[in-house]
């Protein structure tokens, strides 16, 4: 994968973000993260086929029918042809594997793959509804106002009874202060421009209320609602050349794996994702490669509690153990595993459907060496990055594990 | 009647109106909780809205229409609960448009007053005029059988007046609300000599589900608000106009100026003139005019504010709520002009504006601004520090602020003094709550 763009994630948060100003629609983020791939590619001509995930467009902006807009990014991109993918916040992951089963299929050499969300059209608790798409709509009547922060929110419940409250906390204040520390460090970070003094503390010392919000989380451990889009080129090795970029400017994706769970169960188990342990270690496996290996990682932290969550599925902390893990600053960027160095969900920001697109910007920006001052080192024994993406709550989750081509 | 039963029949007066349409609003929500509680399916909520104007009714219900899915977004998890038996309300969507309907179906507005004669309550919020406020009252009172209570929203009139001249003893007092009624959260309670305690206690129960902050104030024209407010505003006049005639200059530059000190230099979140215009000259006037005639010892009147309604510079607020131009001409909420009353046109602030500023002369580096002391637990100390500043320094503007913070005081000591407030408590709950000031006027800060 090479040519990697991300527009701004639009919300609260940045400065020129008002709810009550227009604001660009779906066609400008599609517009502008597609221009943006294809100016580092030498132009449309290169491109045989185009992905496009996106959530819910249908909802949020009253629009479906999204491959009509990828010509709209760039004429030349007319009467070839185009897909979109939907899987809930894992949209953006299925456009990657969309992709680069296609290339693999050797019906294409260069894939555009995007992905794409504007959800700042209507207020957070419609924008709730909405989201709760990704969940069965048989259990929206007697799910929480905010739906989704309402099942993650019991499943910390759930983990601080089973464990500890307290040093859950800690770990999910820390979570949260590593994700806006990454952030500052992205321009395009939706909380790029936060100047709180201590997030830690402000996250620690945040008490949920049941009454305003769910139970067992504050609005610090949810992720960002984000107007944005992401994209990249997904390329055989004769569209690399054809596109004349080094392979050392592009990933190479060493595996993956594409998991789903049945949507009408609920989970097993409050405390572990499932889908997302058999969906990680099949991606390893397929790579050949363990966890220690890995430099960076890219998960889905919809929620702190996931970001915990997943740090025990990926085995890297017992279960009951991931919340010391990241307080302890394993997950910081100077930590054991640097994860989510450009602010993850949390920070960077949740387009849904863009996403796990956005998650393998990300590990092409860190392990070709152009992140910015979100740079981390890539140690030559830790040469692999991650992706993790999900859709709903462990529901579809799609894992890909990268190195720098070579 | 338990206090669900009185709330089955109610009725606004003046329902359109800006405090009217605040009240109805925030009376139709509290009714319809009610009506959702699982004892009370089967009876029916009636809350009438009276008013005289039928283009403003229109308005009500588009305002009420607005407000309720507001307060419905911000309730969505207790609404969820409040509907859990209604298979087909699933989203948030749904939940919420359901509420609105169930609350503007309660409401029913009428230009006639006869809807007002099965009513249990009757909330008053016609305009400040004693001899309507009893014609209206005595006319409902004749054709109800109900003997129904009247909470009456006068900030000036004496409520014992109303109460003997409608013939209502023991039923009625004033429920004072501040403007807007849907957002602060003060209430000024006034009995009369003869209201019921069961009457009280109920305006109490009707208050905390409304979440209000009720502070107890006397029957004495103005009660606490106004007649601090009403003082206060006087005395800005008499400052300014004393001030233009020290210096032999217009009074719309003394007027820029002690402006800018009442909000800038005592920290209140709008200058005395800017509030005058807030209010509506016309009201201003108004109050005074009702005020003075209960008041023996003072002269409540201003020949300024006389002139500037021969003018016709009124101030007060469009329906949007959006300043209208008065003593000041506002471009998009700021000041951009204050009103010659001589010439009779509004002179551009950027012209005399600087020269003001420094006759005033610097304000202290420790200044501390309105907006930072809402939330601030030091405030306290950071106030002492920036009048003890204030106190030290030899500029014009500061001498005038100390002696404003001064009179200020005076007012809220006189309000206890006669009885008007029970407590210096009450007079400084009232300026923090109804007014957003960021201390009380009775304080030590500028002895």
């Amino acid at each position: 994968m090479t040519a990697g763009y991300n527009t701004t994630s639009l919300g609260t948060g940045r400065r020129e973000f008002n709810p009550k100003k227009p604001r660009p629609g779906l066609e400008h983020y599609i517009k502008e993260a597609g221009k943006g791939v294809l100016d580092q590619i030498g132009g449309p001509e290169h491109v045989d086929e185009a992905v496009i995930g996106n959530f819910m467009a249908a909802r949020f902006n009253k629009q479906a029918n999204l491959p009509g807009f990828i010509p709209y990014i760039d004429e030349g991109l007319q009467w070839n042809p185009a897909t979109s993918v939907e899987g809930a916040c894992g949209s953006g992951g299925l456009a990657l594997m969309n992709g680069i089963k296609t290339v693999l299929s050797e019906t294409a050499d260069v894939v555009l793959a995007l992905g794409v969300e504007v959800q700042n059209t209507v207020k957070a608790i419609y924008g709730a509804d909405i989201l709760a798409g990704a969940g069965w709509y048989q259990r929206r009547k007697e799910g929480h106002a905010y739906f989704f922060p309402g099942q993650f929110s019991d499943r910390a419940g759930a983990y601080y009874e089973k464990y500890d409250y307290d040093r859950a906390r800690k770990g999910m204040a820390r979570w949260y202060a590593n994700a806006i520390e990454n952030a500052r460090l992205d321009p395009t970070a939706q909380e790029f421009q936060n100047n709180v003094e201590d997030p830690y503390a402000q996250a620690y010392g945040m008490k949920p209320n049941g009454r305003s919000f769910v139970d067992h989380l504050t609005i610090l451990d949810c992720s960002k609602v984000s107007d944005g889009a992401s994209a990249i080129a997904i390329c055989s090795e004769e569209g690399l050349e054809k596109i004349g970029v080094d392979k050392k400017d592009a990933t190479e994706v060493v595996g993956w794996a594409q998991v789903i769970r049945n949507i009408t169960n609920d989970p097993t188990n409050l405390t572990e994702l499932e889908t997302i342990k058999k969906a990680a270690h099949q991606a390893l496996e397929s790579a050949g490669v363990t966890v220690d290996q890995l430099g960076t990682l890219e998960l889905h932290d919809c929620f702190s509690i996931a970001g915990i969550l997943v740090i025990e599925a990926l085995g890297l902390a017992k279960p009951g153990e991931g919340c010391d893990y990241v307080a302890a600053g394993k997950t910081g960027r100077k930590g054991e595993l640097p994860t989510n160095t450009t602010g993850g969900l949390i920070g960077w920001g949740h387009p849904t459907g863009a996403t796990g697109v956005h998650q393998a910007v990300t590990i092409w920006q860190q392990l070709t060496g152009k992140a910015g001052n979100a740079q981390i080192e890539i140690k030559a024994d830790k040469p692999y990055g991650m992706t993790i993406n999900m859709g709903g709550d462990d529901v579809t989750v799609i894992a890909i594990v990268f190195k720098r081509g070579e | 009647m338990t206090y669900d039963e009185r709330l089955q029949h109610v009725s606004v007066l003046g329902a359109a109106g800006k405090m009217g349409s605040g009240i109805l609003l925030l009376t139709a929500i509290e009714m319809a909780d009610l009506s959702l509680k699982p004892e009370n399916k089967d009876k029916s909520f009636v809350l009438n809205a009276i008013d005289v104007s039928p283009a403003g009714l229109s308005g009500l219900m588009k305002y009420l229409r607005d407000q309720v899915r507001k307060a419905a977004e911000k309730k969505t998890i207790l609404l969820r609960q409040l509907y859990a038996d209604r298979d087909d309300l699933i989203e948030n969507y749904d939940i919420i448009d359901e509420y609105i309907f169930d609350v503007l179906n309660i409401v029913r507005p009428v230009t006639g007053i006869e809807a007002a004669y099965q009513s249990n309550l009757i909330f008053e919020a016609v305009s400040e005029n004693k001899d309507l406020k009893v014609k209206l009252l005595s006319a409902i009172d004749k054709n109800n059988p109900n003997q129904p209570w009247y909470f009456t929203n006068t900030s000036s009139v004496p409520i014992n007046l109303v109460e003997k001249e409608a013939g209502i003893e023991g039923r009625i007092l004033g429920f004072h609300f501040y403007n807007p009624p849907a957002i602060q959260r003060l209430v000024e309670l006034i009995l009369t000599n003869n209201t019921t305690q069961e009457v009280v206690d109920f305006a109490h129960q009707y208050a905390k589900n409304l979440r209000k902050v009720v502070v107890l104030s006397n029957d004495i024209a103005g009660f606490i608000g106004n007649g601090h407010f009403m003082r206060d505003a006087l005395h800005g006049i008499k400052e300014a106009e004393e001030l233009a005639a020290e210096n032999e200059f217009p009074l719309y530059k003394a007027i820029y100026m002690v402006n800018k000190v009442t909000q800038d230099y005592l920290v209140r979140p709008m200058g005395i003139f800017q509030l005058i215009d807030y209010v509506g000259v016309d009201v201003v006037k108004f109050i005074l005019n009702v005020m003075d005639p209960f008041v023996k010892d003072e002269d409540l009147h201003s020949d300024l504010l006389d002139k500037l309604m021969l003018q016709g510079v009124t101030g007060g607020q469009l329906s949007s709520g959006a300043q209208k131009d008065g003593i000041f001409k506002y471009k998009s909420g700021r000041i951009v002009a204050v009103w010659d009353v001589h010439k009779q046109e509004y002179m551009d602030l950027e012209i005399f504006k600087e020269d003001c500023d420094e006759m005033l002369g610097d304000i202290p580096d420790s200044q501390v601004f309105w907006k930072d002391t809402l939330r601030d637990k030091n405030k306290d100390a950071k106030l002492a520090a920036f009048f003890n500043d204030l106190k030290a320094l030899d500029a014009l503007g500061a001498a005038i602020a100390i002696d404003y913070g001064l009179r200020s005081k005076e007012i809220g000591l006189k309000l206890v003094n006669d009885q008007v407030a029970h407590t210096h408590n009450d007079v400084n709950t009232v300026m923090l709550t109804g007014f957003y000031h960021a201390y009380g006027p009775i304080n030590d800060f500028f002895d």
